[in-house]
C-alpha cells in the first residue's frame, strides 16, 4: 500500500507560486520594460505627442559631459556609503550584542533613523549642517574651520554620504545583530578557552559566520545606494554645489521630473539598471564563493 | 450608539440632506494648488466666500506640495485623465503649460465661451505679459506675484556707519564691506534663489536680455545670450567678494531667508513675497528697497519680472465646468477682494483697480515695504527685454544656471567660463523642448 502522498497535477504549485509571480511581474518586469521602451521614444512631459526615436536617447546621454561626471561621482558616493553604512553598522551591532546595561533602549533607538523618510533626514541634515544656521556648522566655523557645503563640492560630498549612511546603518544594524545572536555562544567560548582574544575571536570565528548576513546587506545596500538615495540628495544639495553631488540617480530623478525629458531620463534608468544587475551578477559570482553558509 | 439609532441617524441625515441641497446638482471644480500656511488659509477662504456667493458651483481647493510637485501632480493627473480643472503653475513652468495645447484651456478663450465680461486691460501689464502670447491674448490667470527686492536692516547699516540704503551695486559692495568691518564677517550680502536674482532679474533690470524672441515670449526658437560682458563682470564682482565674504553664497532656492531675518546678512535679496515671515521674525527696523543696478550701463534700472504663480485651466472638461471655472475668475479679480488679497498675503494686486484703491486707502503710506515690487514692475516701460521669459524646461534650466553660478564662486571655472557654459548647457536642453513642443 502507497503510503506517502502523491499530488497529482501541476495546479497547485503553480497556483501556490502565482501571487509571488503576479508581483515580480507587476511590479518588476512591467515597469521595467516600460522604461525600457520610454527610452527608444521623445515625449512631450504630458504625453500629448510622442515619436519613436530608436537610439537618439542614448546617444544624446553619452554625449554630455555631465554624465561622466556623474557616474564618476556615483563611484565615490556608492562606495563611501556601502562601506560607512555596513562598517558603522557592524561595529555598533558588536557592541550592543554585549550585556549592557539599558541595551534595549539602546537597540530601539538605534533602529529609529530609519523610519525617517528620505526627504525628512535630508532636511535635518540640511540644517544640521548649514553653514551659518547649522547647530553642528557653527561650532567648526567658530574653530576656524571654514564648512561651507553650499560652495564646496567635498563638503557636500561628506554631507550627503553621512545622511545617506545616517539612514542606512539603522537598517544593517538591525540584520547585524541579528545574526550576530545567531552564532552559538559555545564557539566563541570555546575559541575564549583556546586562548584567542576578542578582536582574533571576532575575525576567525564571528565576521566568517556573519559572512551570510554581510553579503545579503552588501547586496541590499548596493541597491540603496543605486535607487534610493535620490531623495536625501534633493533635499540636501540638489545635486550640487557645481554638479558635484549629482549622481547617477539624481540625474534620472532631476531630468525626468524636473526637467520632464521622459525620454533621457528612462534612457538613463536603463543604464543604471544594467549596472546594477551587472554588480550584483558580479557579486553572487564571485564574493558569494566566500560566504560561509 | 446602537445599530438601530445608527440606522435612523443616517436616514435622519439623508432626508435633510436630500431637503436642503437645491433642486440641481452642484457642479465640481478642482483647483489644485502649492499655497503653504498663511497663503493655505486665503486659498480655502477665497473657495468658502465663492462657494457662499451663488449655489451653481463649488471650489474645492487642494493643496498638492511645492510648485514642482503641484506641477507633476497635474501632468500626471492629465495623463491617466484625472486632471483638476485649476492647476496653480508656477512661473517658470509657464512655457511647459503654454506648449502643452490640447491639455489646456486658454483663459481668453475660456471667458469668453463663457460669457463673462473680461477686459485684458483691466489687469497689470507687467503681470499678464508673463502669461500672455506675443498678441496679447491672455493664457492663464495670475494668482500669486512676486517681484525680486533688497531687503534692508536699518538698525545694522546705521551701525556700520551706510547713512544711505545703497541704490547701484557699487554702493552695495561699499555698504557691506563697511558692514563686514563693522563685525558681519560672514556675510555682507547676499541673496537666496541664485538664477533668479543673478540671471533673471539681472538682466530685465538692466535691459539686456536674457535670450532671443522676446526671452522665448516670441518662440520656442529662443537662444540663450546671458554671457555678455556686463553679466560677467557682474559674477566677477561676487567671485571677488565670495573670497573673504563681503557676498557670500546663500543657495539656489530660499532655504537661507532667515540669513537676514537673523540679523546675520543685512543686505539680501530675494521675493517681495517674504514680507511676512520677515515680519514675523525680525527683531530690527527693516525696510525693502528697490534691486540695485549698475550705474554705467545704459537704461539701468528697467523694470523688474514678476514671479510667483497662475492658475491655468486644464482641457477636456465639459461646457458648464467651465461657466464655473469662468465666474471664479471673475469673482477672483473684484477690485475689493483683490485689493484686500494684496494686503493681506503681500502678493501683488492683479488688476490696475486693486493697485489704485490700496494707493487711494493710503496703505503705502503705512507699509511702503509693500510698494517696492510694484514700483519696480512698472518703474518703465517693459521692453523685449524685460517683459517677462518663457523657457523650455525652465524648472531644471534654473539648476543647470545656479550649478555654474556656484562653480565660478568655488573658483572651478572663471566667470566668463561658466556662462558661456551655462548657456550651452541651456540651449541645448532649450533644443530638446523644442522638439518635443511642436
Amino acid at each position: 500500500m502507497e503510503k506517502s502522498v502523491v499530488f497529482n497535477g501541476k495546479l497547485l504549485p503553480y497556483l501556490l507560486l502565482a501571487p509571488q509571480l503576479a508581483i515580480t511581474l507587476i511590479f518588476f518586469y512591467w515597469p521595467a520594460s516600460q522604461a525600457i521602451w520610454q527610452s527608444f521614444l521623445r515625449e512631450d512631459a504630458f504625453g500629448l505627442n510622442s515619436e519613436f526615436v530608436g537610439l537618439e536617447n542614448y546617444q544624446a546621454l553619452f554625449a554630455q559631459p555631465e554624465y561622466y561626471t556623474a557616474i564618476g561621482i556615483t563611484v565615490v558616493f556608492s562606495s563611501l556609503v556601502t562601506v560607512l553604512s555596513l562598517g558603522v553598522a557592524l561595529l555598533f551591532a558588536t557592541q550592543a550584542d554585549k550585556n549592557l546595561k539599558g541595551g534595549s533602549v539602546y537597540k530601539t533607538l538605534m533602529i529609529w533613523p530609519y523610519a525617517v523618510a528620505p526627504a525628512i533626514a535630508g532636511v535635518l541634515w540640511f540644517f544640521i549642517f548649514h553653514p551659518t544656521l547649522g547647530t553642528l556648522a557653527r561650532p567648526l566655523r567658530a574653530m576656524g574651520f571654514d564648512w561651507n557645503p553650499m560652495l564646496n563640492g567635498t563638503h557636500a560630498m561628506i554631507l550627503v554620504v553621512m545622511a545617506a549612511v545616517w539612514k542606512q546603518v539603522a537598517y544593517n544594524f538591525l540584520f547585524f545583530l541579528a545574526g550576530l545572536q545567531a552564532i552559538p555562544k559555545s564557539v566563541i567560548e570555546a575559541g575564549a578557552i583556546d586562548g584567542a582574544g576578542p578582536l582574533r575571536r571576532f575575525w576567525t570565528i564571528i565576521f566568517p559566520l556573519l559572512s551570510p548576513t554581510t553579503f545579503f546587506l552588501l547586496v541590499v545596500n548596493i541597491v540603496y545606494v543605486f535607487f534610493e538615495t535620490f531623495g536625501i540628495i534633493d533635499a540636501v544639495t540638489s545635486g550640487g554645489p557645481a554638479g558635484s553631488t549629482t549622481t547617477m540617480v539624481y540625474k534620472v530623478f532631476a531630468d525626468g521630473r524636473l526637467g520632464g525629458d521622459l525620454g533621457g531620463s528612462a534612457a538613463q534608468s536603463v543604464v543604471l539598471m544594467v549596472i546594477v544587475i551587472a554588480l550584483t551578477a558580479i557579486q553572487f559570482r564571485y564574493v558569494e564563493r566566500k560566504v560561509q553558509y | 450608539m446602537s445599530l438601530r439609532q445608527f440606522a435612523a441617524a443616517a436616514a435622519m441625515t439623508a432626508i435633510f440632506g436630500f431637503a436642503v441641497s437645491p433642486a440641481h446638482a452642484v457642479t465640481e471644480i478642482q483647483w489644485w494648488h502649492a499655497m503653504t500656511g498663511g497663503n493655505n488659509d486665503i486659498v480655502n477662504k477665497l473657495a468658502e466666500e465663492f462657494n457662499a456667493s451663488q449655489s451653481d458651483y463649488k471650489v474645492v481647493p487642494t493643496f498638492k506640495g511645492g510648485y514642482p510637485d503641484t506641477l507633476n501632480a497635474g501632468i500626471a493627473a492629465f495623463r491617466a485623465g484625472t486632471a483638476p480643472h485649476i492647476l496653480q503653475v508656477f512661473e517658470v513652468g509657464t512655457a511647459t503649460m503654454m506648449s502643452a495645447k490640447g491639455a489646456i484651456k486658454p483663459v481668453y478663450e475660456l471667458m469668453k465661451d463663457a460669457g463673462e465680461p473680461f477686459d485684458p486691460k483691466a489687469y497689470l501689464p507687467a503681470i499678464t505679459g508673463y502669461y500672455s502670447t506675443s498678441k496679447g491674448d491672455m493664457l492663464s490667470f495670475p494668482f500669486n506675484s512676486s517681484s525680486m527686492v533688497m531687503w534692508i536692516n536699518k538698525d545694522e547699516l546705521k551701525k556700520a556707519g551706510v547713512a544711505e540704503i545703497p541704490k547701484t551695486w557699487p554702493e552695495v559692495f561699499d555698504a557691506a564691506k563697511k558692514l563686514k568691518a563693522a563685525g558681519h564677517e560672514t556675510c555682507g550680502f547676499s541673496n537666496a534663489w541664485a538664477s533668479w536674482a543673478n540671471i533673471e532679474q539681472f538682466s530685465a533690470w538692466h535691459n539686456v536680455p536674457i535670450g532671443t524672441k522676446a526671452n522665448g515670449l516670441d518662440g520656442f526658437d529662443t537662444v540663450l545670450e546671458f554671457n555678455t560682458p556686463l553679466h560677467v563682470k557682474h559674477l566677477q564682482n561676487l567671485v571677488e567678494l565670495q573670497k573673504d565674504k563681503t557676498y557670500d553664497y546663500s543657495g539656489r532656492d530660499n532655504r537661507s531667508e532667515s540669513r537676514f531675518g537673523s540679523g546675520e546678512c543685512a543686505i539680501f535679496l530675494t521675493s517681495s513675497g517674504y514680507y511676512a515671515t520677515a515680519k514675523s521674525t525680525a527683531k530690527f527696523d527693516f525696510t525693502s528697497a528697490p534691486m540695485p543696478y549698475y550705474p554705467d550701463a545704459q537704461g539701468a534700472p528697467q523694470n523688474s519680472i514678476i514671479g510667483g504663480a497662475s492658475l491655468w485651466v486644464m482641457g477636456g472638461k465639459t461646457a458648464d465646468e467651465y461657466k464655473g471655472v469662468a465666474r471664479f475668475f471673475t469673482f477672483l479679480s473684484d477690485t475689493n477682494r483683490q485689493a484686500k488679497l494684496h494686503q493681506e498675503s503681500g502678493y501683488l494686486p492683479i488688476t490696475k483697480a486693486a493697485y489704485e484703491k490700496t494707493k487711494a486707502d493710503g496703505f503705502y503710506d503705512k507699509n511702503p515695504t509693500l510698494q517696492t515690487p510694484l514700483k519696480e514692475l512698472t518703474n518703465k516701460e517693459p521692453t523685449e527685454n524685460s517683459r517677462g521669459l518663457r523657457f523650455g524646461n525652465m524648472v531644471q534650466m534654473r539648476d543647470v544656471w545656479s550649478e555654474e553660478i556656484e562653480a565660478a564662486l568655488a573658483g572651478k571655472k572663471t566667470p566668463k567660463e561658466a556662462l558661456d557654459s551655462a548657456v550651452a548647457r541651456g540651449n541645448a536642453m532649450l533644443r530638446t523642448f523644442e522638439k518635443t513642443a511642436k
